[in-house]
Order: C-alpha cells, then structure tokens, then sequence
C-alpha cells in the first residue's frame, strides 16, 4: 500500500513543525499557492512504519550476498557513517570561512594524497559527484589540453566495445564523436584496429583495466605507447580500481586522467542508486585543468583553490564542493584501511574472484575466458544452458533472488551472450562463495527437472516477476487519487 | 585485516582450489614491471577508535556556527526519525534497483518520491534525482535544447540573479555543446528580471529561459509574466525554485498559462543536513509530453505475472547504459540515499508542516532584516517581496562584517560583492526557522557592535583571526 492511501485529512506530526503558522501576508497573493501539495497526510508512526516495511522489501549488503559485477559491493564499514555524522562536519555550512574549516580540509587533503598516490597521478580533485561526472571532468580535461596547445583537430575519443555505457555518453557530453574498438578473442584490445582507428583526428582514448570482461589488458603499456605516438592522451575508468589496488597503478601504465568511483573501491554507502564520489586524479601536464574546488595546503593551513588560483579549470561541477560527506566516508576507510590494508583490498578481491570462478568452472558452469586469470570478476556464460534448456540468463537471475542472493550483473557487457559479471569483493567469506556455487548448481538442476520453476521465478519475493513492457508502454509515474493501479479490471 | 575475513587456513584451501602457491601469482598477467605496489604517502593503518578520535578533534576545532548564512543551503530542523531510518542497512547498503523483484522497498519509496515532487510543483513527472541543484539546472539546459526543436540557436538565457555557482556549473557542462548562454539583467531597483531586458533578448531566436524562484537575492520574481513571455517568443521555459518555498509559492506547473516546462532544483532542504555541501540531491521535473528527453532514473508502477501491482525502472531507453552515445545523459548513479531521507522528511512534514516550515522562515527573515535595517547606516537593497534571505546594505564592506562576526562563532551572511561588483557592501542573509528570538538577538547585538564602532571610525577590538 501506498503510503499516500494511508492519508487521513488532517492528520499531521505536530512535533516535527513550528507551532505557529505565521500568513506570509506580505507576499502578494499572485505569488502564493492557491491549494496545498497532495502530500500524504500520516503521523510520524505510520511514516516510520511504512517505510522501515518497505526497507525490509529490499536486498542489501547488510542482509544478502550481492555479487553484482561492476559495482564492487562490498561491506560499508559504519564507523565510517559514524564520522560523516559528526556535529562539527554534519552541520558544517558549505560556505562556512577556511578558518572555520581547517578539520574537514585537513581530511581532504589527506585524501586527496592518498588518491594520489594510489593511482600514480600528479594531481587529484575530489569534486565530481560520481563516476559518470568524473569521466565528464576527465574528457572535458582532454579537450582543455588539446585546445591549449592549439590542438583544435581532434575530435574523436575512442572506446572499447566492452566499455561501460557511461564512456561513449561522456564523450558526447564533452562535444567528441566515438569510435569503438573491438576486442580480440583473448578478451584484450584489438591492437590492429586500435591502430588503424588512431590518426590526428585522436582526442583519446577511454579504457577500463581490468576491463568489464574480468581480464587485465596484458598489453597496456603497447596501447599507451602507440595512443601518446598519435598525440591521444589515456583516460582510466577507474570503476575497476579495487582489483589492482596497492598494486598497480594507472600513472605507471602509462594513464593520463583517471576517475576513480569512492562507493566501489572505497566502500562508501551505495544507497539505493546513490550518492557516489568521482573523484578526478591527472599527470602533470593535464593539472591546471581540474575541476575546482580542491584543497591547497601551505604547510600549516589549508584553503580551497577557486578558480582565481586555477584559472584554466575546466570549472565547477556543483554548487558547493561536490559529495562531501561522502569523501569523508572514504577518507575515513582509507585510513583505517592504511597502506597494507590498500594491498590486501586487491588481493582478497582478486582472491575471491578466482577461487569462486574455479569453483564454478568445476562445477560445470563455463566461463567467458577460462584460460584467463580472472581479477576482481569474472564472467560466466550461460548460452548453453539457453540453448540446451531454454533457460536464460535473466531465469537464474530471478531464481537467485529466490534463494536469498543478489543477482550478479546480467547481459553486460553486450559482448558475451547470455552472461553473468560476478564480483564477490574482498569482504566475502569462503562459506558464502561455496553457498553460492552450491545454489548455481541447484538452479542448474532445476533448469533440467523443473525448468518452469527457474523461467517463472522468483517465487518467493513481495512480487513475481514484473512486466516492464507495460511499465513503458502505459506510463504510470506518479500516483494519482483518480488513478487505479495498471492491470486492474475496474 | 580489516574487514577482510580470510583465516590463514581458508587462505591455503581457497590457493590450493585454485592451484596457485601464493596469492601474488594471481596477478602473473600485468606485466612485472608494472607491479611495484609502492604506496609512500598512505599512512599506516588506524582501528576504528583511531580514526574516529581523530575525527572527533578536527570536527570539533571545526565547531557549529550560528548560521544566518543560506545562499543555497539551508539550516532546517529534520526529524529524528529520517536519518535513522534512511540509514537503515537495507536502503543504505543497497545499490541501483536493476532487479526489481529484490528492490520493491528502494522502488517504492522512488514512486512515492515522484509522486510527492510532482504535487509539490504541480508538474506532470519527476526522475528520481540528479547529483545537486547546480548541476540538474545544466541538465535542463541540455534537454531544454534537446525538446526545442523550433528553435536553431542553441541560445539560452541565464539571469545574472541566478546563484553564480548555478550559472558556473551551468557553463561548465553546457559549454562543450555549441550552446550559447547569454546573461539576462537585473533591475537593479527591484532585484527582478528586467522585463525590458528580456523582451530585448527575446527578440532573437531563444532556446530557453531560467527562471529562479526566489532568485540568487531572495527575491520573489514575477514568474507568470516571465514564463508567458518565455512562451510567447517560442522558448522552453525551465524553473530552478527551492523546493521548501513551494509549500507557500505558486508552483511551476501553474506559472503562467501554461505553466514551466522543466522545473529543477536543489532537494536539500527536504531533509538533508548541510553537511558541508553535499551529498545532496538535484530534483527534476517536466511535463508528460516531454518525458522522453528526461535524463536520470525513472521509476513506474506496473504489474507482476500474478497481476499484483509492483514498481520498477522504467523509460531505460533513454539511458546510457542501454542507449551508449545516444542516451539523454551520462547519469548512472545519482542521489537515491538522500532522496530516501527526503521521501521520510516529506511524508512526516506533509504540506501542512512544511508550509508552516517555510512561513515561519519567511517571518523570522522579515524580522531579522527590519531589526537590522534599524540599525544606523543599514538598509534593504531591494524594494521586492522575499522568501527567506534578503540582500542588505552596509554602511561598511560586507567582508569586514562577516570576519568579526565568524570571531564570534556567527555565520553572518554571503558577501555579495565578489560575485556583484556592483552591489558593494552588500550582504546576503538568511533566516530559517531554526533562527529564533535568541538567536536573532545575538546577531543583532554583535553586528549592532561591530557597526556601532566602525560608524565611530577607531576599532579597539581585533579580529581573531
């Protein structure tokens, strides 16, 4: 039920708003509302009630394993929220004076150097709100880049076919065409149609490595070299980061601009869809372009660097200095996490990885590049099972959930037919990997006894299996009292 | 190894699954001379009590100011319940609701989202966020551009009254994308739109045209006349309005005939702390017939096999992941935590609760200004109704003002002058309804103060800082 059909007229939370209602009466009435919003009416009960229900409604990492590829969903430590709530940072205004603000610029800073140091960059700004607003910072630095030198030619950022769909739609925000590169049959870029693709017309060049095929492109350093020889530079879509962590950085590989993802590898809440934090790291000579504010210090004081202190920034992404409590999270997690706790992250993901797609490839399941070593993640392809049981990809999808696991990642990326990306992160115990093949290889059964079971599933969530086409087709985007639910008969 | 569970047995039997020695030999495929795994500027590790104390000592040097500074953030009282229950670990530790059988909890509060924002603006639909008010207003400029197909200049009016953040971000994302932003006046009387000034503008052929309400100086603007005139010289009209003030203000979806076409703004004051500036949330709406050029989520209520009612992402066409170069925005992850805390600060305020909120903040602003405006020297800069920050005149720079109020541990308001040459010793205050009688007296006797001593041209007292 809708908490907007639990509305009695006139019931309210009297606590929560001032006790007078004071008549704006100065503000002439054209400019008032005429009737009130249609927002539901409840006491703060039924509102706490009905949304700690719908909460329990939802899979999380508090309460399911949730191997979703790409997305690094991992333990979000809460000592970290604990800190994000301090008073001093919590009620802190954005604008407040840098006297007024020396504690929290202190923990930007520090995290800003650790980013730097993490990913072999020269430079970090910690402004952009997510991944997508970083890879924009980043390409929009290439092009300030370009146009500073005069380089007004290239127009063309090149992308790996296997790229996250954010790549291609960054470039286009940034005024850039694309063009795709293939991969070869190992899982690594097609070095010969990368180089028929470079030419002057080359901006860049945006890569994901370990790509979202699960494999480390083992020639990078060869892509770097021919990229910078046709006067590209490198972008690094660091949704990945977790699988190198501490042990590979994008600076040494030759990267020119890097944008790491804070709520992937640095733990940070995921939060139903959000907030992220983007951060931007760059080398040297992309530096004066960041995207402000940033945090300088002088020895003893920190400040904010505007645009007066950078005035070839490619400019501001947000009014204020982007998800700063999110950078708080993750500079909180970076430091409890340390320098070797950096290195364990990488090597207990990539760990995991491997160990549960071994476990899976035993059991019979096949993987996308089983000559490989997976990182992070790994895929595993299930178009046998599709052709041979006409169960898909999206039934054992559904049919996970019915067994208490987030599905991984599904149909992505398009390369692969009918594959699952799984990704177990660091945080995952042995027992939970071995429960997962243990329900892999129940659904595998009932896709060949019962595979009704396993096309019709989920059977045991709050709903079946939801028709998205009628979401589409008949939009039903808001509630309206005159609006009965899609599908009803009256 | 925090947060990681492996024992070293476990570590051994998971190898030897494998069929590798060491861990190390899991990384044979980058090549050797890339892995050097040095790390000189990370620290040491910390536990969790470390790391907290620490943050404890810098939040605290930090302090809490008496905050009578908005200029697009508000000090708001937000429920006990909201955070404690938008931190719950099922809404905070769950991600992107792709598989909606296992999402209905974050999927259905989304709907319910949608559906308050579209009544609170009186707008055909809502997406389920964007990353802040400043950058919701360039996505509205590019679908703006995207919708206006009548119009070939890609020209775009912002009004200099418009938060500078908004109109710096705004040029930031737009600019890449041949599209011409032209500053749209003040009246330097009323602090309003100039009517004349636009008509002027309009003359030429213009995509669209932002209107704030309040603006950048809490002043109200004559929004049925700007968005006819908007219409009438054929642009998309697209309305940045805190959301709060549409408790008491005319929506968007009723200004005018017609009414805006794109409303965006900045979700903070439904219920999220100033938290220095973010995570916040950018809200989004538009009319039915335009929904195709939306960008962000989308969440839309259908049916499951049994016929039972459920709710899911809908509209995904229109997103990168599945459109790549041809979506309507690279958006992927976008607010939702903070919009669950707004959904709670909504449903438990409702209408009645938040127009009490936003008239008591309009009150205690009015009397903040007419008692300061009492003072010798001080005035209101200009003649128009506000919402709840008025533009003050100062007999002395406003900068000065503010260094010795912040000494005193007092937020006084945004300098003006930086961003408005032309509005010197200017001052931008705020009141909301957490500033009451005291902490209203307490501004007024150290500004009173500060100013009484300046008028007297000798100032015994230093500055702090």
């Amino acid at each position: 039920m809708l908490l907007f059909e639990q509305s009695v007229a006139g019931r309210r939370a009297a606590a929560q708003a001032p006790r007078q209602a004071v008549a704006p009466d100065d503000i002439p009435a054209g400019q008032l509302r005429a009737t009130p919003p249609a927002l539901p009416e409840v006491s703060e009960l039924q509102a706490v009630r009905h949304y700690t229900r719908l909460s329990q409604k939802n899979f999380s990492i508090d309460t399911h394993f949730y191997p979703l590829g790409s997305c690094t969903m991992k333990y979000n430590p809460r000592g970290c929220q604990e800190i994000a709530a301090l008073p001093g940072f919590i009620a802190r205004h954005p604008l407040a004076p840098e006297r007024h603000s020396q504690g929290i610029l202190a923990c930007f800073h520090e995290l800003q150097e650790i980013l730097k140091d993490v990913t072999g960059m020269a430079a970090v700004s910690l402004s952009p709100a997510a991944g997508a607003q970083g890879e924009f910072a980043g390409v929009a630095m290439i092009r300030a880049y370009h146009e500073s030198r005069g380089d007004t030619a290239r127009n063309e950022i090149l992308i790996p076919d296997a790229a996250h769909g954010t790549n291609p739609a960054s470039a286009i925000m940034c005024g850039y065409r694309v063009r795709e590169i293939p991969t070869g049959a190992d899982g690594d870029i097609d070095l010969d149609a990368l180089a028929g693709a470079l030419g002057a017309h080359t901006a860049g060049i945006m890569l994901t490595n370990p790509s979202t095929l699960g494999v480390f492109d083992r020639k990078i350093e060869r892509i770097a070299e021919m990229v910078h020889q046709a006067g590209g530079l490198l972008y690094y879509d660091g949704a990945n980061l977790n699988a190198i962590l501490g042990k590979v950085r994008p600076g040494d590989m030759g990267f020119d601009v890097i944008h790491m993802n804070l709520h992937k590898t640095f733990s940070t809440p995921h939060g139903g869809g959000g907030p992220g934090a983007g951060p931007v790291g760059v080398s040297a000579r992309l530096e004066p372009f960041l995207p402000i504010p940033m945090v300088g210090c002088n020895g003893d004081d920190y400040y904010w660097l505007t645009e007066k202190e950078r005035p070839q920034s490619i400019g501001r992404l947000s009014a204020f200095a982007g998800n700063a409590g999110i950078l708080l999270r993750a500079w909180a997690y970076a430091r409890m996490l340390g320098r070797d706790g950096m290195h364990r992250v990488a090597e207990f993901s990539v760990l995991n990885a491997n160990y549960l797609m071994k476990r899976l490839t035993d059991a019979g399941f096949q993987a996308a590049y089983p000559e490989r070593r997976a990182t992070h993640e790994f895929i595993i392809t299930l178009k046998r099972e599709a052709a041979e049981l006409g169960v898909n990809t999206m039934d054992f999808a559904k049919r996970l959930l019915d067994y208490g696991v987030h599905a991984p990642t599904t149909y992505f990326p398009l390369l692969i037919p009918e594959c699952l990306l799984i990704e177990p992160t660091e945080t995952e115990d042995r027992r939970t990997l071995d429960d997962f093949v243990t329900i892999m290889q129940c659904i595998a059964g009932e896709a060949r006894e019962t595979p009704e079971v396993v096309k019709t599933a989920p059977h045991k969530l709050p709903v079946k299996r939801l028709d998205d086409v009628l979401a589409a087709r008949q939009l039903d985007l808001r509630w309206r009292p005159e609006n009965p639910p899609p599908g009803s008969s009256d | 190894m925090p947060f990681i569970p492996h024992t070293e047995d476990e570590i051994r039997a998971m190898l030897d699954t494998i069929g590798v020695e060491r861990i190390d030999a899991l990384f044979d495929e980058i090549p050797a001379k890339l892995r050097h795994g040095r790390l000189e500027n990370v620290p040491d590790g910390l536990s969790e009590s470390e790391v907290t104390r620490l943050a404890a000592r810098r939040a605290r040097a930090d302090g809490e100011a008496l905050c009578f500074l908005g200029a697009g953030a508000y000090d708001h009282h937000i429920p006990a319940a909201v955070w404690q229950i938008a931190t719950r670990g099922e809404f905070y530790s769950a991600y992107t609701p792709y598989q909606a059988e296992a999402s209905q909890g974050t999927l259905q509060l989304l709907y319910e989202y949608q559906s308050m924002m579209t009544a609170l603006t009186a707008m055909d639909v809502s997406n389920a966020s964007l990353y802040d008010g400043a950058s919701a207003l360039a996505e509205a400029v590019l679908m703006a551009v995207r919708v206006n197909r009548k119009s070939k200049a890609r020209r775009v009016l912002l009004p200099r009254a418009l938060h500078p953040a908004y109109r710096d971000t705004v040029r930031a994302i737009v600019s890449r994308q041949g599209i011409e932003l032209v500053e749209l006046p003040y009246d330097p009387a009323s602090g309003q739109t100039d009517p004349a000034a636009l008509d002027e503008l309009l003359a030429s052929d213009t995509t669209a045209v932002v209107i704030a309400q309040p603006n950048f100086f809490g002043v109200l603007e004559p929004v049925d006349a700007l968005t006819e005139r908007a219409h009438a010289a054929g642009a998309v009209a697209i309305a940045v309005v805190n959301p709060l003030a549409l408790a008491i203000l005319k929506p968007p979806g009723e200004w005018g005939d017609e009414g805006a076409d794109i409303c965006v703004g900045e979700g903070q004051p439904l219920g999220v702390p100033l938290a220095s500036g973010g995570p916040y949330f950018g809200f989004m709406c538009c009319r039915q017939s335009i929904v195709r050029q939306m960008p962000g989520r989308i969440v839309g209520r259908t049916v499951d096999r049994d016929g039972k009612p459920g709710f899911t992402l809908t509209l995904q066409a229109r997103e990168q992941h599945i459109r790549r170069s041809k979506a309507t925005s690279n958006i992927c992850t976008n607010q939702g935590l903070l919009v669950t805390a707004a959904t709670l600060h909504m449903a438990i305020l409702g209408a009645d609760g938040l127009a009490r909120t936003a008239s008591a903040c309009h009150a205690n602003l009015n009397h903040l200004s007419e008692r300061l405006c009492a003072l010798p020297g001080v005035q209101s800069r200009f003649a128009s109704p506000v919402f709840h920050e008025r533009v003050i005149q100062l007999p002395i720079p406003a900068a000065e003002l503010l260094k010795l109020l912040a000494a005193y541990n007092i937020l006084g308001g945004y300098d003006l002058s930086n961003d408005y040459p032309e509005l010197e010793n200017c001052l931008l205050v705020c009141a909301t309804e957490q500033r009451d009688e005291t902490d209203i007296d307490a501004y007024l006797a150290k500004a009173g103060r500060i100013l009484g001593l300046r008028n007297e041209a000798k100032c015994p007292v230093q500055p702090k800082f």
